[in-house]
């Protein structure tokens, strides 16, 4: 600091960086873009380890015998599902209460602001089962939860089976220390958000809901099953919820361990593990697999039903069997005992899981980077945005006028305030007016603002204010999601960096529309897709994208997902100040 | 010569006209519980007609144990509830047990209003009775202790209801295992040696789904016309097997899988043992089948019921039949029952999210078709939780109740708790729910626990009320009764007493991360000494441009210059 005390050498060192500023932002970009693909590279990253004591030192033997009963019991409950065309509460009710449980049921109704149409609903009733097992000896202080989702069709009988056949093992042993909450919940996501909020007594989303009657105590850890085969060849954990939150790192751990111990092959992101990280196809499997969970966090939306757990602070995974043409299977016996083995641990918990990281990234299930390794390739990006404003500010002759840019910027929020409004207001008459079907309509709505500001100040304390506010919205938004602010700065910070109205008009509309976050997010589906080797078409990936906004949409009002509102009313009025300093006049 | 030192003692002790007397009576309960599970209630009861107070020297004892006698009369107690429970009573399961008690150690106490320093009597007391029955009583302080006004008034005879003397703590966290098991089985004059106290082996009763042990103390009345008092000690231990944990399927129960041991004798001190068995819901044996059976029935009206009850008289030799062992069987036929709807029963729990408030709730059910009654309801809060008072509901059936008597005492940090005391009338057929809004405190770092993403406990409610009754109660408590019906006095035929206990709390405080106080240590210090330090220094200090001083040259021709009046060089 000696050097900012000295005016000469500061003088010389200002100098340097306003001459050599944008060769020094190139270098940044570039640097913040390489730490980023390094991460994935294995020799970089921390293999992963327990760090709760209270789960890594002690033994447990599993033992659950009754794969095919819970099976037997999977078929029955497809077939009371068929009869009663949707969830058969009584005979879970019956079911339940057959294998020493207390049994309770909830009811929720919401109407979705508009009509979902990937999973067809808009009047949403459903009914929640619960069954608890009372820990002997234990005052109702701690529970754990188990839930599978009742799904339509199919899918997914096998875990409600597996999750009666383990209620009914679990209810046999003695050693049980907390409750354990056995969840059927109806209608996926918004079931459970009902059952949280129940259990919590609390009302974010401004759902219906029948109140609770059971509760076993402050829940310490959930998990939650998807199992829609007899047997499967692999297990996938799912960890993005909410807003980007992902649970305490030794969660995963644990489910690594068991699946190590046990001999169950274990995924993340779907992606199986690979030992020739050395190798150009190994260090790109990584890759792949750290950017898909990059784009899931970034999303912000619960990628199982876990996702909503977190808000509680309950650390909470989902866990997906696998069933795909490998020769390698598993069955539901081992699944069982891969969960007992799990909760029986957890059981040994003595304090609620804090000892690992909560901000991580995972390239492998064993491998993680953790936020002191990821956060230096945001920050070289950052700091462009502030070697731009000092920049601005050592050009500034005279002392802006800060009340002369108050009125872009109180338009430019006034357009985000209608595009977050307007969709779910004007559905109903965009849908009279054009032939569109009702989700094209919200979306439409959504990004048909384009507006022009003519206001006559100078650009540059517009440009120097704009460039400043953007490195505080993307240095918080990286604080909690570090995904979603990383990408958003890898295409708003050229922008802001070299936006000025002196640049070719028609090229830098052009890349300004195309690195705006609509575009961003359209090739972000595309990019997502490629990822899941999955490629779609350009008309696919159109109705994809649309569908994807909706559903962000449907995120935040369903669940309080704070995407939308996010680029809705600040990072869009924010991109819109850099087009209105590009057509300065 | 020990037998017949012995023997010559024993002559003493009865032929000795100036003894006091004393009695013995044990007594075990067992009632097949509604959900297949079964419940089992050991009494001791030990009343001896002496006197500990007015400088009255007692010194010697023979049924009634030494070292409670002694603090009876050190620390001029008059009444001394203590009990330890591991789990929580299932109300809705199990209906009402004979005697509540919360999870963890519950103990109050009332002193003899002679008493003058009531705070330092319980200090002490508190740490000898640690000391006794190897508990962590010593942690109860100012912190945890509270002076209910109505909840807690005196079981014994004595009409003083001075809350003054009065102390009551609870310690929700404290686990009950075989070394709290231990010194209670010493208290008794047979010990674990005979009668049914033999039952009580730890393996058993430590592998079940309940656990309550207790002891109560207080003075009671001789005979009806209440001339002279005497003294009642009652040890009770209440425990609740699982029938899925245990039975390994089979639908069955004797005394020797429950406590792996049959009974031989009574306890040659007790003048009376009796097992009583439930059968109320079981007249023609459709529900289970008891074996040996028994001619001698018993009725006896509990907890606003009349049961029927087969007795086994232990003092008879021929209860053990011929192979002189009694093992009792209890074999079921039917299926195990839904949920009961006990008339009052009570939960709690924590609503919210986040560390920073929070909502205590607390539902009080009257599942009574037509009458209403009233409940107090007592909440000791620890000062941590600093509960805005002022957002305090009563509602039920969606309508505000307003409840007719509130004792609030607000805590103060590090002192005391706070005390909520209400009497709020039920209304038939309805849940109350009652509801406060609370803010976490930030504790000093030395306050928090070693394990403090564990949370911290609130102690469980206690709801107190009359229910009304449907079978007359007996309000004589002088006449010979089983004593598990007798245990709390009943005033009026109209109505039973009760007690229920919500379940405690665990909550959350704001936690820092204790495990690198390093990291922050170093972060802290770098943080402030470099950058706030170094932009302090930029922001505070004015830059100005210094002139390179002049030569000695330049300075005299500076000189000449003045003098000439010419502008300087």
């Amino acid at each position: 600091m000696g050097l900012l005390s000295d005016p000469n050498r500061r003088r010389a060192l200002i100098s340097l960086l306003t001459r050599l500023n944008s060769p020094i932002c190139v270098v940044c970009y570039m640097a913040g873009v390489a730490w980023f693909m390094g991460l994935a590279f294995e020799p970089f990253t921390l293999r992963t380890y327990m760090s709760e004591n209270a789960m890594g030192s002690t033994m447990v033997e599993e033992r659950f015998p009754a794969g095919e009963r819970a099976l037997t019991t999977g078929r029955e409950f497809s077939a009371h599902k068929k009869k009663a065309g949707g969830m058969p509460v009584d005979w879970l009710v019956k079911t339940m209460q057959a294998r020493g449980l207390e049994v309770f049921t909830q009811r929720f109704s919401r109407k979705l602001p508009f009509p979902d149409e990937n999973k067809e609903r808009y009047m949403v009733k459903g009914t929640n089962v619960y069954g608890i097992l009372r820990a002997p000896r234990a005052p109702r202080t701690e529970a754990l939860v188990l839930s599978a989702p009742c799904t339509p069709g199919d899918s997914n009988n096998q875990a409600v089976g597996l999750l009666l056949g383990l209620a009914q093992y679990f209810r046999n042993q003695i050693y049980w220390a907390k409750d354990i909450i056995f969840l059927v919940n109806e209608h996926d996501l918004i079931g459970m958000q009902a059952w949280l909020e129940g259990y919590h007594h609390t009302n974010t989303t401004g759902m219906d809901w029948s109140p609770l009657q059971g509760r076993g105590g402050s829940i310490q850890a959930a998990l939650s099953l998807e199992l829609s085969s007899d047997v499967i060849t692999s297990m996938d954990l799912v960890l993005e919820g909410l807003n980007g939150q992902l649970p305490n790192l030794d969660l995963a751990n644990l489910f690594y361990a068991f699946c190590q111990k046990i001999g169950v092959l274990c995924t993340i992101q779907g992606k199986l593990q690979r030992n020739d990280w050395d190798s150009v196809s190994g260090y790109s499997h990584s890759v792949q697999t750290m950017m898909l969970m990059v784009m899931k966090q970034a999303s912000g939306r619960p990628w199982g039903d876990h996702g909503l757990f977190l808000r509680y602070h309950i650390e909470a995974a989902s866990i997906k069997g696998i069933n795909s043409f490998r020769q390698y299977k598993t069955d539901v016996t081992t699944i069982g005992r891969l969960l007992e083995g799990m909760y029986r641990k957890l059981n040994n918990l003595l304090e609620r899981l804090h000892q690992s990281y909560f901000f991580y990234l995972m390239p492998s299930l064993s491998h993680f980077v953790s936020i002191g390794y990821y956060m230096p390739a945001f920050g070289l990006l950052a700091v462009i945005l502030l070697l731009r404003a000092l920049d601005l500010w050592v050009q500034l002759v005279s002392s802006p006028g800060v009340l002369s840019v108050l009125t872009p910027l109180v338009i430019s929020h006034l357009t985000g305030v209608a595009l977050y409004t307007l969709p779910i207001q004007f559905q109903e008459m965009a849908v009279e007016q054009f032939p569109v079907s009702e989700t094209e309509a919200v979306v439409l709505t959504a990004i048909g603002y384009n507006v022009f500001l003519f206001i006559y100040i100078g650009w540059r304390v517009l440009k120097l204010v704009a460039v400043l506010y953007l490195a505080v919205l993307l240095g918080c938004t990286a604080l909690i999601n570090f995904s979603l602010g990383f990408i958003l700065a890898l295409t708003l910070v050229p922008v802001a960096a070299f936006v000025t109205p002196h640049v070719p008009k028609v090229l830098s509309a052009f890349i300004l529309v195309i690195l705006s976050p609509a575009c961003t997010l359209l090739f972000s589906v595309f990019f997502f897709q490629e990822l899941q080797e999955l490629p779609v078409s350009f008309q696919e990936g159109w109705l994809l994208y649309l569908s994807v906004i909706s559903q962000g949409i449907l995120d935040h009002f369903l669940y309080g997902s704070l995407v939308y509102p996010l680029i809705a009313l600040l990072v869009y009025p924010c991109w819109l100040l850099f087009w209105n300093i590009l057509f300065w006049k | 010569p020990s037998l017949y030192l012995g023997s010559i003692s024993f002559i003493i002790g009865l032929s000795s006209p100036g003894n006091p007397k004393d009695d013995f009576q044990e007594e075990l309960v067992i009632r097949p519980l509604h959900s297949g599970d079964i419940y089992a209630s050991f009494q001791f009861r030990t009343v001896w007609e002496t006197d500990f107070m007015r400088g009255n020297k007692v010194s010697h004892y023979r049924l009634f144990p030494k070292s409670l006698g002694q603090v009876i009369s050190k620390f001029s107690v008059r009444e001394l509830h203590i009990s330890f429970t591991q789990g929580y009573w299932r109300t809705m399961q199990w209906g009402q047990p004979f005697q509540p008690s919360p999870p963890g150690a519950e103990l109050w106490v009332w002193f003899q209003d002679s008493v003058t320093d009531v705070d330092g009597t319980w200090k002490e007391l508190t740490n000898v009775l640690s000391g006794i029955f190897c508990a962590s009583l010593n942690f109860i302080d100012s912190t945890n202790t509270v002076q209910p006004s109505a909840s807690f008034k005196p079981l014994g005879i004595g009409n003083e209801t001075d809350h003054r003397f009065l102390r009551y703590a609870t310690l929700p966290r404290e686990i009950v295992c075989t070394e709290n098991l231990t010194p209670w089985k010493k208290l008794l004059p047979c010990g674990s040696k005979a009668g049914l106290a033999v039952l009580l082996k730890s393996e058993k009763l430590f592998h079940s789904s309940f656990h309550s042990q207790a002891v109560h103390i207080r003075p009671v009345c001789q005979d009806w016309q209440c001339k002279t008092t005497s003294w009642e000690l009652r040890q009770t231990l209440n425990v609740v097997f699982d029938l899925h944990n245990s039975a390994q399927g089979k639908r069955e129960w004797s005394l020797f899988k429950m406590f792996s041991r049959t009974l031989t004798e009574a306890c040659p001190l007790a003048s009376s043992s009796k097992i009583y068995i439930d059968i109320t819901d079981n007249p023609q044996g459709e529900q289970f089948e008891v074996s040996p059976a028994t001619p001698l029935l018993s009725q006896a009206v509990v907890l606003g019921d009349r049961r029927t009850f087969s007795v086994y008289d232990l003092t008879q030799q021929i209860t053990f039949g011929t192979v002189r062992s009694l093992n009792l069987l209890i074999r079921w036929k039917s299926s195990e029952g839904d949920m009961l709807r006990p008339l009052l029963h009570a939960e709690r729990y924590v609503a919210g999210y986040g560390l920073q408030t929070g909502e205590i709730h607390t539902l009080m059910y009257n599942n009574h078709p037509y009458r209403s009654f009233p409940v107090l309801l007592l909440d000791s809060v620890p000062w941590y939780l600093r509960l805005y008072i002022h957002t305090l509901t009563v509602t039920s059936k969606g309508k505000d109740n307003k409840p007719s008597y509130i004792h609030y005492q607000p805590s103060k940090d590090r002192l005391r708790p706070h005390l909520l005391e209400m009497l709020v009338q039920l209304p038939p057929n309805s849940v109350t729910e009652v509801t406060v809004q609370f803010e976490r405190a930030l504790l000093k770092w030395t306050e928090y626990t070693p394990d403090p993403n564990h949370g911290f406990y609130v102690g469980s409610s206690v709801i107190s009320s009359l229910v009304p009754s449907i079978v007359a109660m007996d309000t004589n408590s002088t006449r010979e009764r089983p004593l598990f019906s007798s245990f709390f006095p009943c005033k009026e035929e109209s109505s039973y007493f009760v007690r229920v206990y919500t379940e405690p709390l665990l909550v959350n405080l704001p936690t820092p991360d204790f495990s690198m106080p390093y990291n922050v240590i170093c972060l802290t210090c770098t943080v402030v000494a470099v950058g706030y330090g170094s932009l302090y220094n930029l922001l505070t200090r004015s830059f100005q441009i210094e002139e390179p001083s002049p030569g000695l040259a330049k300075r005299i021709a500076n000189i000449i210059r003045k003098m000439r009046g010419v502008p300087p060089l």
